[in-house]
């Protein structure tokens, strides 16, 4: 199992693709996605990465938060998590993941807070028809009715009522990657994620889809890239300097 | 500029889509392509512009004519690859972004009056630029 990724969500457009169909997608932004800790099975029993995203300012963090950034030698960032890895994913402390994690065409599962929407009715909360408009209903178009039958003399635990409704954990799964741009950091994902504009998500394979063969693996790593471009830099300087 | 509005932009220049700028009361001719089985074929719509409605690439333009008797709307993504082509016929003379009353007037109550100065002015214009 692979490790995800931690994105912002920038906002909801629309693409047409060959057919000329509208397609609803929705932009993920990846900055700074360092890992910052690893666990092991040996010290802690499981194994896991935990994840950074954003840039925070130096300034905003306290003694702990300082210490961790320093040790993993990564930029401070806003928000921290963790995703359990199966132990051959593993990844060393300080490799940056981009989104290029994940191929065009895979399923994801994309995690988010949902837009919180305060006391919230039957109706609204729960899909609950109401009452009549008309025939003598006075006073209670939008209740939820009965909450159970004579004799029980209490209301079934669990029953469907009025409450506080959204800014729960949500999970949208097997939504399909569309485009990856990788020079943005951008992840481009067919329909609808939970939360707000600016919130944060978390993008892992889809858990119900088998995970496509050549994505990379443990990570999509940025290190590798520069390693690379490094390396075809230092070719290219050592060719100059023969011809000189 | 955010990042949605030109990732937007930039599926609008790579669509390559260019149109006449029109506005609410313009008379327009919207060419669309219609598949059928295998056969592609233009169509043709046209109608009074009853407004826009400004969204990036979700952008849409809203299209009403009266066919036998009976009024016709259609709503055309504006960047649609569908839309091969947009015509201005004739420019309105009117007062509002949204012309939303035309849906209750029949017959000559109906009627959008022509702005013929403004007409003139982008013909000569255009006759300048070619």
């Amino acid at each position: 199992m692979r490790c995800g990724l931690i994105a912002k969500k920038l906002g909801m457009t629309r693409v047409f693709d060959e057919d000329a169909r509208q397609i609803p997608v929705t932009l993920l932004k990846v900055e700074n996605c360092h890992v910052v800790r690893v666990r092991n099975q040996e010290k802690d029993g499981y194994t896991s990465v935990c994840l950074s995203g954003g840039i925070q300012k130096e300034s905003r963090l306290n003694k702990p938060e300082q210490g961790l950034y320093k040790k993993s030698n990564t930029t401070p960032a806003k928000k921290i998590a963790e995703f359990r890895v199966s132990e051959e994913c593993l990844l060393p402390v300080g490799a940056e993941l981009s989104v290029s994690h994940f191929i065009k065409g895979q399923c994801v599962d994309v995690s988010g807070t949902t837009q919180g929407k305060g006391f919230a009715g039957a109706m609204k909360r729960h899909n609950f028809g109401g009452l009549r408009a008309s025939h003598g209903i006075s006073l209670s178009h939008r209740s939820h009715g009965s909450t159970g039958q004579q004799g029980m003399s209490h209301v079934f635990k669990g029953k469907k009522m009025a409450g506080h409704m959204g800014n729960v954990r949500a999970t949208a799964q097997n939504l399909i990657v569309y485009d990856i741009l990788p020079e943005d950091n951008v992840l481009v994902i067919k329909g609808a994620i939970p939360g707000a504009k600016n919130g944060w998500v978390f993008v892992q394979d889809a858990e119900k889809k088998d995970v496509p063969k050549d994505v990379p693996m443990p990570a999509g790593l940025k290190e590798i890239k520069k390693a690379v471009s490094q390396e075809t830099k230092d070719a290219e300087a050592d060719v100059k300097g023969d011809a000189s | 500029m955010n990042f949605l509005q030109l990732f937007d932009k930039k599926n609008i220049e790579k669509s390559g889509k260019t149109f006449p700028t029109f506005k609410a009361g313009d008379t327009l001719k919207v060419h669309t392509k219609v598949v059928e089985g295998k056969n592609q074929r233009i169509q043709i719509f046209e109608g009074i512009c009853l407004g826009r409605k400004s969204r990036g690439m979700g952008s849409t333009f809203v299209v009403r004519k009266i066919a036998s008797g009976v009024g016709v709307e259609r709503i055309f993504p504006l960047y649609s690859e569908n839309i091969e082509q947009i015509e201005k016929v004739r420019i309105g003379k009117v007062r509002r972004a949204r012309l939303n009353y035309l849906r209750d007037l029949r017959g000559r109550k109906a009627r959008i009056v022509e702005d013929i100065k403004k007409a003139q002015k982008e013909r000569e214009e255009a006759k300048a630029t070619s």
